[in-house]
């Protein structure tokens, strides 16, 4: 690769990549749970990504690439494995829907604290996945890609996390000590 | 019953995954079916609140400037950026001819500095909507104007016959000392003249580090520079006239 093309590449991925910022802190901020830990994540994402930008593909979704590169980064931190031992079991699950009994409705009343502290509970295979689909607004195409897995599981995880989520808002209603 | 078709898609309906004659169908059903409805509305409230909730940290500044100094295509010296931005454009050219108060003698460093931030003045005229506070071609108009407003009086070039014409000055500040920038214009390209009290120093001849050549000489009390991406030619022109002049 010539010089010149070199440089037009690291400007396109400065265009691309830089404005993901927040939202790439905001992700790896919520799956290590730990703010020093997620500063060296995104900052070794910016930097596998510079390094493998040039394989690629131009035109397919770059934003799910920089997230890809993110998780996998936390999957093979120390925090990332000790977080996602089962990560793959009940994957099979079918799609089978709850009705949300009338308490479920409470969630209407749920203030950002209770939802935020329901979040931190979750397992991190149902928390990224809630993440990527409600804070990121991704399509399943998208959370697949991010995911490396079929979108067939990522509509069975996602069913879980929401089933999972709801149990932990409901507890919390019914007046533990976490109760509102 | 029809709710038992739909309940494995309530999830995609609320998500905006489902197929358009799918949703279609199923926004019917929903029209008519209160428990149907009810469950899309909480889906979709949980949606809401997982988005409010999880919107929740912001990175520290020193991280986001790591990161953005970690891809930079060239490191960030703003001077240069921002004196790019506008120089590119407007092929300008710059003649810079000034009398710096010193108080002593820095060498290199403060050399670079007093020409970084001349162009830095050259580009903000430019720049600036109203470039210049006395607007006149007229020599004899400019500069009884400055009288009162810097501590020295200065001669400005007959430029009848050249190619050089005169837009206007305005006060300019280097190192806090007042003194005069002139635009003047040849071909199009906008040049700034400074003039300022000469106290000594050696600011040297030139400077190569600069996108564009430059000059300097000390004559009657001022210093002179001249700075410009013209040929030596018009260069010289300028410089011979503002000698003469001088």
């Amino acid at each position: 690769m010539t010089v010149p093309d070199q440089r037009a590449l690291a400007v396109r991925f400065e265009d691309l990549a830089l404005p993901l910022f927040d939202q790439l802190y905001n992700f790896a901020r919520w799956l290590a749970q730990d703010t020093s830990e997620a500063e060296d994540l995104v900052q070794e994402t910016y930097a596998k990504a510079l390094r493998g930008f040039a394989g690629f593909q131009q035109g397919t979704n770059f934003r799910a690439w920089m997230f890809r590169i993110l998780r996998n980064s936390f999957l093979t931190s120390r925090s990332g494995l000790k977080a996602t031992v089962g990560f793959e079991e009940d994957e099979a699950e079918a799609v089978a829907s709850t009705a949300p009994t009338p308490e479920a409705m409470l969630i209407e009343h749920a203030n950002r604290e209770t939802v935020r502290e329901a979040l931190t509970e979750l397992p991190v295979a149902s928390r990224e996945i809630l993440l990527l689909c409600e804070v990121e607004e991704m399509s399943y195409e998208e959370i697949a890609q991010v995911l490396s897995v079929p979108i067939g599981t990522v509509m069975s995880r996602l069913h879980r996390a929401r089933k999972a989520l709801r149990v932990l808002l409901l507890a919390k209603f019914k007046g533990g000590p976490d109760g509102v | 019953m029809a709710c038992e078709l739909w309940r494995d898609k309530l999830d995609a309906y609320a998500d905006g995954e489902l197929a358009v004659a799918d949703a279609a169908a199923l926004g019917a059903h929903l029209r008519g079916c209160a428990s149907c409805s009810a469950d899309v509305l909480e889906r979709v409230q949980l949606k809401r609140s997982i988005a409010a909730a999880g919107k929740n940290y912001a990175a520290s500044a020193q991280l986001r400037e790591k990161v953005r100094r970690s891809v930079a295509v060239s490191p960030p010296r703003e001077r240069w950026r921002w004196w790019n931005l506008v120089a590119a454009p407007a092929a300008l050219v710059l003649v810079v001819l000034l009398a710096v108060t010193f108080y002593s003698d820095r060498g290199k460093a403060r050399q670079e500095r007093v020409y970084s931030e001349l162009a830095d003045l050259h580009v903000a005229t430019l720049a600036s909507v109203s470039p210049v506070d006395v607007v006149s071609t007229d020599r004899h108009t400019v500069k009884p104007w400055f009288e009162g407003k810097i501590p020295f009086a200065f001669n400005l070039p007959e430029l009848a016959g050249t190619d050089f014409t005169l837009v206007g000055g305005r006060v300019a500040y280097l190192e806090q000392s007042p003194g005069a920038q002139l635009i003047y214009r040849i071909r199009k390209h906008e040049i700034s003249v400074f003039i300022f009290q000469d106290r000594g120093g050696d600011l040297g001849r030139g400077d190569s580090a600069l996108s564009f050549s430059m000059e300097s000489w000390s004559r009657n009390g001022l210093r002179y520079f001249v700075v410009g991406d013209v040929g030596r030619g018009d260069l010289e022109s300028l410089r011979k006239l503002l000698r003469d002049a001088g």
